[in-house]
């Protein structure tokens, strides 16, 4: 396995604490080491309320780390990442937007002439199948076509790296394995480094070359698994059932199970005991 | 690779059943429901009006304490065709506009800036905030007076006392509105490339707008009052100054002439309001008392 980290993510001993409002320190994520080479798609995995997406906002230039390092392509994160797209959980999309002035933000913000960045927004409404709705407003739309622009919004920009913060968690079943196939197909046109934070193993390892299992909070790196699964992957549908696929499952799901079941033992103990006071 | 049906706008309809009897009904119940709001309305208008005008030509009520409708209008037309003591009605009217829009104009602006600037700043908002609620505290009417010392009689001291009753009323709309900004939508703008000042411009100021404009109408109003009160302090024309006049001479009509008219202003103000409102928030989903009023 030939990784190059001067073009990936490198997170090296990166530890993360919260001040709250009450004056207590919370620490989301405890030294967390990890790789992800140049336009490679890792899927981190956990258990609910670890740290997952702390990871990504680290990554992402929003927050700074307490302690530890994090590179992006070879350079520390100072400030807003450069190059990077971000699709949130929930829809970050202006509601005061039409569509196609949503996918135009990007270029705009990036100095690019109004009627040009226009005209790439159009051009990518069209990549992800919604040609004739650029002058929608977001709430006229499904919750699976407003991720598609939300999609179109992060990738316009080209970005060399991906961040995905349980993009179609929100998303009905069969949007959410239609929406699967449509980012793989994206992904590998252009092929971005993706940080893709999920709590749903089936996806995780259906899209991914790589699943990183996180333990309970405060959370860190567990395992690191490499899936050998060919590529195209093809419908992500189809690939369950293939004996490699429900092999890794079975090994990664052994793995996560320890995690999720302590994450439950320790809510639920924190519940009886705030029953208790 | 479609997910849902997916249907662009001018693209065929479902099809859509004209005659079905249930929405024949459904309509003729939110046209029936409508006729008798309207009815109700003009019947309200009339029971007051002529009681009003009953009660007082048989002297159950004093004409001289009480007016009466008739009364109102005769001076009304009087004062419309031979003016009133500091020249024509219009003139009167238009001074109070000039002074209420003015002072409209200024406190919203300032209102928004000053908004946006500390709701933005928390620095600044936790440094000013105690100043800034001690002088909202303050009766304005004491302002005025200070508005009319420093500026005179003229024009500017209605407009300042105006703008400092719009502008704390939408002052704490815009700095709210700014607080409660999706956090999710600052972070993609800035993920996107955008500076500070763009995330404000085309995240924080529109995402601000619902709120601002929902304190218009309440501003609308304050500025007439500022603007009246302002000529009750002293001033050399206007419609406040007016009804002070017409209460100095015990002229009930008069007096309840002049509020007809204010009466008049503030309700058409409000409607143009209303309109500017739907235009500005038109990107809004339609709320859901609408669809429930069709009855469907």
């Amino acid at each position: 396995m030939s990784v190059s980290t001067e073009d990936g993510i490198e997170l090296t001993g990166v530890t993360k604490r919260f001040v709250t409002p009450t004056g207590s320190t919370m620490t989301a994520i405890r030294d967390v080491n990890l790789r992800v080479g140049a336009g490679r798609f890792c899927a981190v995995v956990g258990p609910t309320g670890c740290g997952k997406s702390t990871t990504l906002t680290l990554t992402a230039g929003l927050e700074r780390a307490s302690a530890g390092q994090v590179r992006v392509f070879g350079k520390p994160v100072d400030g807003i990442t450069p190059n990077a797209g971000f699709v949130f959980q929930t829809d970050a999309l202006m509601p005061w937007k039409s569509v196609l002035d949503n996918v135009a933000l990007g270029p705009k913000f990036r100095g690019m002439a109004t009627r040009d960045a226009l005209a790439e927004a159009r051009r990518w409404l069209g990549v992800v199948g919604l040609a004739g709705f650029e002058d929608h407003y977001p709430h006229q739309l499904s919750g699976g076509m407003r991720k598609r622009v939300s999609l179109a919004a992060a990738l316009i920009n080209k970005p060399r790296l991906l961040l995905m913060d349980e993009p179609f968690s929100a998303l009905d079943v069969q949007t959410r394995a239609i929406m699967t196939n449509e980012l793989l197909r994206l992904w590998e046109q252009t092929r971005p480094s993706v940080l893709f934070v999920t709590h749903d193993l089936e996806e995780a390892i259906s899209m991914a070359d790589l699943v990183v299992v996180m333990t309970a909070g405060p959370a860190t790196v567990k395992a690191v698994y490499e899936i050998d699964l060919p590529r195209p992957r093809g419908a992500v549908q189809d690939i369950r059932f293939t004996p490699r696929f429900l092999e890794l499952y079975r090994q990664i799901w052994e793995s996560l199970r320890e995690e999720v079941e302590r994450t439950y033992a320790l809510s639920a103990a924190a519940t009886a005991r705030r029953a208790a006071s | 690779m479609s997910d849902a049906p997916i249907t662009p706008r001018g693209g065929p309809a479902p099809a859509f059943e004209v005659e079905d009897p249930l929405a024949v009904a459904a309509r003729r119940r939110v046209r029936n429901y409508k006729l008798t709001v309207r009815a109700g309305q003009i019947g309200t208008f009339i029971v007051i009006v002529a009681g009003w005008q009953l009660l007082t030509h048989f002297k159950i009520l004093d004409p001289f304490f009480a007016g009466s409708p008739w009364g109102i209008l005769l001076r009304l037309a009087d004062w419309a065709v031979h003016g009133t003591a500091y020249g024509s009605l219009w003139l009167q009217i238009w001074v109070t506009m000039e002074e209420a829009l003015l002072g409209f104009a200024v406190g919203v602006i300032s209102g928004v800036v000053m908004g946006v600037l500390l709701g933005e700043i928390p620095l600044l908002a936790d440094i000013l905030g105690p100043y800034i609620k001690m002088v909202n505290a303050l009766p304005r009417i004491v302002l005025g007076s200070i508005f009319v010392i420093w500026l005179g009689l003229g024009l500017p001291s209605k407009v300042m006392l105006a703008a400092v009753l719009v502008f704390f009323v939408v002052f704490f709309n815009a700095f709210q509105g700014v607080r409660s900004v999706d956090r999710n939508l600052v972070a993609n703008a800035r993920i996107l490339g955008a500076s500070r000042l763009q995330v404000v411009w085309h995240v924080v100021v529109p995402s601000a707008t619902t709120w601002i404009i929902a304190s218009l109408h309440v501003a609308l109003g304050f500025s007439i009052i500022g603007a009246i009160v302002g000529e009750f302090l002293g001033a050399q024309k206007g419609l406040g100054l007016v009804i002070a006049t017409a209460q100095n001479n015990f002229d009930t009509n008069g007096v309840f002439g002049a509020m007809l008219i204010i009466g008049l202003i503030a309700v058409s103000a409000e409607g143009l309001m209303s309109i500017a409102e739907r235009r500005l928030l038109a990107w809004r989903p339609p709320a859901a008392t609408e669809t429930s009023q069709a009855g469907l």
